[in-house]
């Protein structure tokens, strides 16, 4: 308990400016890093992941400087992380903190993973339709294969 | 009811009350047939981008009937297609000029993206191995004329129930009515787990033939070589299902055979002239259900 909590204020203030993306699932922790090309970023980024969350079991959080997220990457991150809270910082304070929502109709956020699909043959948006919450099922609008979150991401 | 659908795409996109719907309107077309040209003057544009004579004439078939006519192509290596062209822009093109397209495409998601991009009306003549909605409409179609419903009826599918299109669609349609489905297929074929799950009818799954007999519709497929990627797995499982009329002396009384054609040996041909056999009245009753759809969509028809 008392480790966790070490990380977490170290991790804080090495924050001036940036995200902080909590409760992510520990198992999808580096594949939200993934989304986020955290690999690219020139900035100081924490990852930690394995803690223990009373809701979750096992979470991840990860705080970035310099980088605000868009409503495209926060709704990716959503189907892999549908509990997760996002701060922004600004001066070492969270000056706004959103809780993820799964939005119903996923509007070119991933890829299909149909290679026959026409969304991978032509210059086009993807559409997805979220079938199921848990667990996630979501349905390409144009070639009507099912995905599950192992398949997605 | 009102049908307030401008394309026909999926047979996703139907609701039970739909699909009655369309079921009754062929019917009342069969009845107006070949008296009234309800679609003079209107333009049908077959666009195949893959070749499948069976549904295309069926469509031209159906718009020569109501008195349209017909232009497209068949082969798109001869046409714009073979030069780069996007499916959006040949869509865009024909919209200026055409009443009506009839899409077939070997990429799943085309006819969506087609319906999308064109103002006039799309009818899905397959797209790659996802719909073929028209295909489904004619079966429901050729189930309620030889048995008078849908409902309370046993229909088993036989062959090629993994890669077979027309089967998991028509499985699909058949959910929205209380019908019991037997599956009949060798193991490496069987019905995939995905579409059991969205099943919401009682049904059961056989590898024998037989047990087909119990029903009152029995839906047969090719196996199609072409799906196979290993070809010893074609070889395993070829002509695993010969429905002949041997096998016939053991059906249930008023069971009728379908096929959605091409066969290759899985009906003898001692079967055709059963009255089990319906499979040629099936592909008949596929002009007039798309003589249906042409006149709804073209709204010449309620």
């Amino acid at each position: 308990m008392n480790k966790d909590k070490k990380i977490k204020e170290l991790s804080v203030s090495a924050i001036k400016e940036g995200t902080v993306i909590d409760h992510i699932p520990a198992r999808h922790t580096f594949k939200v890093a993934d989304i986020l090309k955290l690999q690219d970023l020139e900035n100081s980024v924490v990852i930690a992941t394995n803690l223990k969350s009373t809701k979750l079991g096992m979470k991840g959080i990860i705080k970035t400087s310099g980088l605000f997220l868009d409503k495209k990457l926060l709704q990716k991150i959503s189907l892999i992380a549908p509990k997760a809270t996002v701060s922004k910082i600004k001066n070492y304070k969270a000056i706004e903190k959103t809780k993820l929502e799964r939005p119903k109709l996923l509007n070119n956020i991933i890829k299909c993973v149909n290679p026959n699909c026409i969304t991978n043959n032509e210059p086009m948006d993807t559409k997805f339709v979220v079938e199921k919450e848990k667990p996630l099922l979501v349905r390409c609008r144009y070639c009507e294969r099912s995905s599950n979150e192992l398949e997605l991401l | 009811m009102k049908f307030n659908k401008k394309d026909i795409i999926s047979i996703r996109d139907f609701s039970k009350e739909e699909i009655v719907y369309l079921l009754d309107l062929a019917k009342k077309m069969e009845n107006l047939s070949g008296k009234e040209k309800l679609l003079a003057g209107k333009v049908l544009a077959t666009v195949f981008y893959e070749p499948s004579t069976r549904t295309r004439l069926s469509f031209e078939t159906a718009m020569l009937k109501l008195g349209g006519t017909v232009t497209g192509f068949s082969d798109p290596n001869a046409s714009s297609v073979a030069k780069g062209e996007t499916l959006y822009d040949t869509m865009k093109m024909l919209d200026g000029y055409i009443d009506i397209i009839v899409l077939r495409h070997p990429i799943e998601g085309a006819a969506r993206r087609a319906a999308e991009t064109a103002d006039v009306p799309v009818i899905n003549g397959g797209d790659g191995a996802n719909q073929h909605p028209t295909q489904t409409l004619l079966d429901l179609y050729t189930i309620v004329k030889s048995k008078g419903k849908l409902d309370g009826l046993k229909v088993a599918m036989v062959g090629d129930l993994k890669y077979g299109r027309t089967v998991h669609s028509l499985a699909a349609a058949l959910s929205h009515f209380n019908v019991k489905l037997i599956f009949v297929a060798p193991l490496s074929l069987k019905m995939p787990d995905d579409l059991l799950g969205e099943l919401t009818v009682s049904y059961i799954e056989t590898d024998k033939l037989e047990d087909a007999m119990q029903a009152d519709v029995v839906y047969m497929t090719r196996i199609q070589k072409e799906r196979f990627p290993d070809p010893i797995d074609y070889e395993k499982v070829k002509g695993v299902y010969v429905l002949s009329e041997k096998i016939l002396q053991n059906a249930k009384k008023g069971l009728k055979v379908m096929h959605p054609l091409p066969r290759v040996d899985e009906i003898a041909t001692d079967v055709d002239s059963t009255e089990n056999a319906i499979y040629f009245e099936q592909a008949k009753n596929g002009v007039t259900m798309r003589q249906a759809l042409l006149a709804l969509l073209l709204g010449r028809l309620k």
